[in-house]
């Protein structure tokens, strides 16, 4: 399959890691991976910060550069969230009749990444090893808008050497809700302290997730409190190994 | 135990301060978040239990959000309808486009009865329109009989829920309060100790005031009837005691038919407290001869609810049933209860309803005190899309602030700057290159990054910030398309980075 790869804007800056791991990971299971340069970001920032109409240019952007796609995977749930549940009503709002029609025509190829695995191409195990304590965080909008449930855990239950421990409140925002963290600095930092405390209670060596945002969120707490726990992206873990996989 | 200022002052929007700093003084009440943290975690296990119980229960949500979506399209046909039933029944209708018309209004209906004191029903919209202020400044005595509202009253605190007023306030507090207040030096703080103190202080005066006042939580087109559901049967009392009865409540609350009294009769006791059924459930139309009050007035709010009716965007807020089952979900009301609102909608339905009933600056600062995490959403009983609402809500905040010279303001200005960026990959690519050079400054032993200026400040309080790493995702790619085709590169360990 002719994979096009959103990487998110920052991932590509701040977590190269994560884009090497999903092409890795899709790769090895024998698809193409295309990445077009000309991407940027889906504009999930401005419009949750309420800059809705400096959205509007980066939703037309995504949508030129990934109309031909056959499947289109993002490795974070915030920003499929952004394009599943807030580009249609942004269409619309413009009164761009043929750019809401575009829309409705990607959005059953757009996927996240675990999503694309399990529910799409159907594989669970993607040959992993992984010797490690990892504890999985369910970010929120994978959790409620992408629906991702046991997604994520399925493919982590897969992975050799790995020994899964469960998140206490698994449910609860970390805290970081984008621009949320600084304008709400205080409020956010108690959610965060109650997520981080949860995290060290599972004695994990990774805390993973779906989301590079919250891990960052955590990890950024995790390392002011001089804890040795790590934060890795899904698709870190899932390309660790390089045990061939013939799933 | 620190007590935090702001429980002490009124929720007066002319006073309120910005969400982040009321939040700030209130984080630092270890008593109140503790005591919140409890209460909404009761409430919540006791609704996870009910809702699990009603296998369709989605299909209840479905019906209750569309049956308010219906009536708010239709919402001047079937307040007619009301009016006209409740009037054939006996009942008196009036109208008060804002706040301070329907206090003076009710201030006027209880004047007419010669009344000195009136007893009251838990309403919060007695709250929205300041109605216990209005009385007093009359010369007129309210007495709140509802436990909690009288807890709130007697150690003149505000509400910081819309079902549970009391919520942060736990046993130990009750029992000071009321015995400083009730003169009862020796009481005890078990429940039944404190119950019991307030049941001797009210019962005399369900039998002596003349006049009640209540809310609505359902007004019932096609009958005329109103309906009030309560857990401790003061509500009864106020309803079927006094000689004059005065309801008040938002031209929202109107349902089409008695019939729909079905799905909102199973959604709101169990999204509300956890309850297959609240114990008392009180539906009364007009008046009777020989039975109930004489006399039956009803006040219809609108104060700023046909304005939010036109933003179709924004209509979903209306819908609300007050259940409070998002205040209980919310992390952030969670943390910091609901004081720090400054409303009494306080929450994320606070954060949505309060900018909209009121345009005071720290209103403003509410849409923003959510981290869009939908757990309001999910257990939203009519299934009102909360953090839809709050975002369109900030659009309308930005857009207000790019009028004239307020775009001038640093955030509009940072945010145009990222916006012209991600609208072209030479500029996008430049800025990856300008971030690795510019956050040498900052960057500790090369390693990491420990404090940051302005108001990214906020992100470094207590988290650090991983340093920007010196090839991109898209520098890699590029690399690794030049080289020649065969094995590609896969960098990537089995050690956590």
């Amino acid at each position: 399959m002719r994979i096009s790869l959103f990487i998110a804007c920052y991932n590509d800056m701040l977590f190269p890691e994560t884009g090497k791991a999903v092409v890795t990971v899709l790769e090895r299971l024998g698809h193409t991976v295309e990445f077009s340069l000309e991407q940027t970001c889906c504009g999930q920032m401005h419009y949750n910060t309420g800059y809705q109409d400096e959205a509007v240019p980066l939703v037309r952007r995504f949508v030129e550069i990934f109309r031909n796609a056959e499947v289109i995977c993002i490795p974070s749930s915030s920003c499929v969230a952004m394009v599943r549940d807030h580009y249609p009503k942004i269409a619309h709002k413009t009164g761009d009749v043929a750019l809401a029609h575009e829309i409705d025509a990607l959005l059953p190829r757009v996927f996240e990444f675990s999503e694309l695995l399990v529910q799409k191409l159907g594989v669970e195990d993607v040959g992993a090893y992984f010797p490690h304590r990892v504890t999985y965080h369910a970010s929120c909008h994978g959790l409620r808008n992408l629906q991702l449930g046991d997604t994520p855990l399925r493919l982590l239950r897969n992975v050799r050497g790995i020994d899964l421990v469960e998140l206490e409140n698994i449910e609860q925002c970390c805290g970081f809700g984008g621009t949320f963290a600084v304008k709400n600095a205080d409020v956010s930092s108690a959610m965060l302290a109650e997520k981080v405390s949860a995290v060290l209670n599972t004695e994990a060596e990774v805390c993973t997730a779906c989301d590079n945002s919250c891990l960052m969120h955590i990890w950024g707490a995790l390392h002011r409190q001089r804890t040795s726990v790590h934060t890795t992206h899904l698709a870190e873990i899932l390309a660790s190994g390089g045990m061939d996989s013939t799933p | 135990m620190k007590q935090a200022p702001l429980t002490q002052i009124g929720l007066n929007p002319q006073t309120a301060k910005d969400f982040p700093v009321a939040a700030k003084l209130l984080l630092e009440d270890a008593q109140l978040r503790k005591n919140v943290r409890h209460a909404t975690d009761v409430i919540q296990a006791k609704r996870a239990q009910v809702v699990s119980e009603q296998t369709d229960w989605q299909q209840l949500r479905e019906a209750g959000r569309a049956i308010r979506e219906h009536t708010l399209e239709y919402l001047e046909f079937y307040l007619k309808q009301f009016e006209q039933n409740c009037q054939r029944a006996g009942g008196q209708v009036s109208w008060a486009r804002d706040a301070t018309e329907a206090a003076q209004i009710i201030v006027s209906l209880v004047q007419q009865e010669s009344a000195s004191e009136v007893i009251k029903i838990k309403t919060m919209t007695s709250e929205e329109i300041r109605l216990n202020e209005a009385l007093e400044t009359a010369g007129i005595r309210a007495y709140e009989t509802d436990l909690a509202e009288l807890i709130i009253q007697l150690g003149k605190d505000s509400p910081s829920h819309i079902v549970v007023p009391a919520l942060h306030k736990n046993r130990q507090q009750v029992r000071d309060i009321f015995a400083r207040e009730m003169h009862l030096p020796e009481l005890g703080d078990k429940p039944q100790d404190l119950t019991e103190a307030a049941r001797k202080f009210l019962r005399e005066k369900f039998l002596r005031v003349k006049v009640g006042v209540s809310g609505a939580n359902f007004l019932i087109a096609d009958t005329g009837g109103v309906c009030i559901v309560e857990s401790e049967g003061n509500g009864r009392m106020c309803l079927t005691l006094p000689e004059t009865l005065i309801a008040v409540a938002g031209i929202d609350k109107v349902i089409p038919r008695f019939q729909d009294m079905e799905v909102f009769l199973q959604l709101l006791p169990r999204s509300a407290t956890g309850e297959r059924m609240n114990p008392y459930n009180s539906i009364w139309t007009g008046v009777h001869p020989g039975d109930g009050p004489k006399r039956f007035h009803i006040v219809l709010l609108d104060n700023a609810r046909t304005e939010i009716l036109e933003d179709a965007e924004a209509r979903q807020t209306l819908y609300c049933i007050r259940c409070g089952a998002c205040q209980n979900a919310c992390p952030v009301y969670r943390q910091t209860g609901g004081h720090a609102y400054g409303s009494v909608y306080a929450g994320p339905i606070g954060a949505i309803l309060t900018p909209q009933l009121q345009h005071m600056e720290h209103a403003q600062s509410l849409p923003y005190a959510s981290s869009l995490c939908g757990a309001c959403y999910e257990v939203c009983p009519v299934k009102i899309n909360i953090p839809e609402v709050l975002i369109h809500l900030r659009g309308r905040i930005v857009r207000e602030r790019q009028q004239g010279l307020s775009k001038l303001n640093p955030e509009n200005i940072g945010m145009q700057a990222v916006a012209s960026i991600f609208r072209s990959r030479r500029r996008f690519e430049a800025a990856q290159r300008l971030a690795r050079i510019g956050q040498w400054p900052f960057l500790r032993h090369g390693e990491v990054i420990e404090r940051l200026p302005g108001f990214l400040h906020g992100w470094t309080q207590v988290r650090d910030l991983k340093p920007v790493p010196q090839q991109s995702f898209r520098n890699w790619w590029q690399q690794r398309e030049e080289q020649p085709s065969g094995k590609k590169d896969d960098a990537v360990s089995s050690e956590p980075s």
